[in-house]
């Protein structure tokens, strides 16, 4: 059983930009290995270099969101290859919690599997938020799943997320492995019903 | 009220309800590579729990693998251990698995269809989210990450809630010199990079219904590229023909059986969408991306959107993806010069593609342009020996290609296939996400095999119709 997620209360972060994938959040070469350990080193490498080369500075690089534990984002985010390295990169980077406008379907799921929520905001809540943040940095930014809330500086936006993985959180129960498990029978008969009526033939063709 | 084939099936995998619109839902199908798979075994064997259902699970390794030589001869350390791993975790368990050793290997995508893994009204999933792919059978399938590889191994089932379904409908009649690839691609641009969000795509329409199923994996393949988890065909007569006789398909005397049961899991006439687009054929032309999105793409004959148009689209980041692609708004991406041409992925690397390439080249005067690397990569040996078979490896090997060996290659970037510093690639796959293919500052362009390959020979992105003379008989030349 993993701890109960009903609230995270951080410094907040922003990530401007819809469409962020996930080969930005964790290259590629940093998928060959066969451990998720020491991945945090290399969040977003490619577009901090970048960024950092035109003379700007990457949010994950900014000392002003140094500690922050919520991602501020736009829409889309964590779209493309479903590689569950890139939420494992950010939960050991920091990040408790992430709040938008929409997410790649994958990246919510491979969220919930880590521990971070995934809320959803209206689009331009998710602005105003950021530019809460951006305006005050060291503002407190408070994820309320009980709620269903986002609160910044006395202001409040409502929140979505779907039912199941907020209830997993809520309950502690985001580990799946304990929950599917428990009907273990279950599943043998529906497999055995299964391979019953559609038979396969291990005959090589040609 | 009928019901769509998402539905029958989703419905028909429910083992329980687990709290309101949370499902624990039963694979038919598991599929491993070696990418996402590593640490799911590590899990397991943490909790002392071993792999639930062997005999419904299959792997092999493909990101990493090399396409010259040695397939597991990595250019990294790091990948040959995966690669490895990825054998010692299937032996162990007893999983079956297409081994590189024995020449059995090639794209998960490409080697789970060659083989009739996949069948009608299945539910499979596999950690890549191109798993996309079999939804072209009639089957439910998506990608999952790591943990769930973890729950599937476990239990053979996962947690999944019911996804909204969009009927897709592409009626009329496609031009000559478009491809499944451009419907597809044109599909991403009407819809959206996250249009899907939320959503199962259903295709259909007469233009899905002529689709060979070759023609149906690329579209569905890129379904996810369009946002939706999924995207399916229903079964018809296509399919079965597809299927029979295939390694893992019914036997010669279950199949008629078969065929009934998978035309039942077909979407009823009267089912219900909660929403539906209808697209024209005859408004698809060859497509190509400019940006770093796959649904920033036009018509290879039209300009990249000026700044206003830019504005009124409201594309955001707008200046800074065309520096990133080296391109300026309001011209004509015809003329862009590439420095790499690839014929690859999940996405165009089964043997029509190749055939469709071919049937451009041959006999023709064509080559290669000199700045250009141009690679051609088989989604798997099976593809690769047909191809060897019917000599058409000898027509791109004389064109100028350098015809490999199979693998997901510089598709992702994990082998040694990698774009090198600013190269620009023309490239049959399926993302041209920033730094895709390998180099951060890499720059792909999406488009159709034949598209590649027309880039390929004229140095630079031009329109493949004009370049091979591809016209349409009943409406005389392409413009």
């Amino acid at each position: 059983m993993n701890m109960r997620i009903t609230a995270i209360e951080a410094s907040a972060m922003t990530l401007g930009g819809d469409d962020i994938d996930t080969d930005q959040i964790m290259p590629s070469r940093f998928l060959k290995w066969i451990t998720f350990e020491g991945l945090e080193r290399h969040v977003f490498e490619d577009a901090r270099r970048q960024v950092s080369a035109r003379g700007g500075m990457h949010p994950f690089d900014d000392p002003r969101f140094a500690g922050a534990g919520v991602l501020l984002v736009n829409a889309n985010f964590g779209c493309g290859s479903s590689r569950e390295h890139a939420p494992q990169a950010l939960r050991r980077s920091g990040v408790r919690a992430i709040v938008g406008e929409s997410f790649g379907e994958i990246f919510a799921g491979n969220c919930v599997a880590v521990g971070i929520p995934c809320l959803c905001v209206a689009g331009a809540d998710a602005k105003q938020l950021q530019a809460h943040c951006e305006a005050d940095p060291s503002s407190r930014v408070r994820v309320d799943l009980t709620a269903m809330s986002i609160e910044i500086e006395g202001a409040v936006f409502p929140a979505e997320m779907h039912a199941g993985p907020r209830r997993q959180l809520l309950d502690g129960s985001w580990d799946s492995l304990s929950v599917l498990l428990a009907v273990a029978d279950k599943t043998k008969e529906r497999v055995d019903l299964l391979e019953g009526r559609v038979h396969t033939t291990r005959v090589h063709r040609r | 009220m009928g019901k769509t084939l998402y539905e029958k099936v989703f419905d028909s995998r429910v083992i329980r309800e687990v709290t309101p619109g949370q499902f624990q839902v039963l694979a038919d199908r598991h599929l491993l590579n070696e990418v996402s798979s590593p640490q799911a075994f590590a899990a397991l064997r943490e909790r002392g729990l071993t792999v639930a259902y062997p005999r419904l699970t299959f792997g092999t390794s493909d990101h990493s693998i090399s396409t010259q030589g040695d397939p597991e001869e990595c250019d990294e350390k790091t990948a040959a251990i995966q690669i490895a791993t990825m054998r010692e975790n299937s032996a162990q368990s007893n999983i079956r698995y297409f081994d590189p050793r024995q020449g059995e290997h090639g794209i998960i995508h490409v080697i789970a269809p060659e083989r009739g893994l996949v069948h009608p009204g299945m539910l499979v999933v596999c950690g890549d989210s191109h798993t996309s792919t079999y939804g072209a059978f009639g089957a439910l399938a998506f990608g999952i990450g790591t943990t769930q590889v973890r729950d599937v191994l476990a239990t053979q089932t996962m947690l999944a809630e019911r996804l909204r379904v969009r009927r897709i409908d592409i009626v009329g009649r496609l031009a000559v010199g478009v491809y499944a690839k451009d419907v597809a691609l044109y599909m991403i641009h009407r819809l959206g990079a996250k249009g899907g969000i939320g959503y199962a795509y259903e295709f259909g329409g007469n233009v899905i219904e002529q689709f060979s199923m070759e023609e149906r994996m690329t579209l569905c393949n890129l379904a996810v590229e369009g946002g939706a988890r999924c995207g399916y065909v229903n079964p018809d007569s296509t399919t079965y023909a597809y299927l029979q006789g295939r390694e893992f398909a019914p036997s010669a005397d279950q199949f008629t059986r078969s065929i009934q049961a998978w035309q039942a899991v077909r979407s009823d006439a009267d089912a219900s969408y909660d929403d539906r687009v209808v697209l024209r054929a005859e408004e698809i032309r060859p497509m190509v991306t400019w940006g770093v999105s796959p649904d920033q793409s036009i018509a290879v004959d039209d300009k990249i959107p000026s700044v206003a148009e830019a504005v009124r689209q409201n594309l955001g980041a707008f200046q800074e993806t065309l520096d990133f692609m080296g391109m300026r708004p309001g011209q004509p991406v015809i003329g862009t010069r590439i420095d790499v041409a690839f014929i690859g992925s999940c996405t165009n690397a089964r043997l029509s593609d190749f055939e469709a390439v071919a049937a451009q080249l041959r006999g023709g005067s064509f080559h290669v342009a000199e700045h250009v690397k141009a690679l051609m990569v088989p989604g798997s040996r099976e593809v690769r020996d047909a191809v060897i078979q019917r000599g058409l490896d000898q027509i791109f090997i004389d064109a100028g290609f350098e015809f490999r060996d199979t693998g997901c290659s510089l598709c992702c970037g994990m082998n040694a296939d990698r774009l090198q510093g600013k190269q620009t690639c023309a490239s049959s796959s399926n993302r041209n996400f920033k730094g895709r293919q390998g180099s951060p500052e890499g720059r792909t362009i999406l488009m159709s095999p034949v598209m590649v390959a027309a880039a390929a020979i004229a140095g630079e992105v031009t329109d493949a119709r004009r370049l091979f003379g591809i016209h349409d008989p009943s409406i005389g030349l392409a413009r």
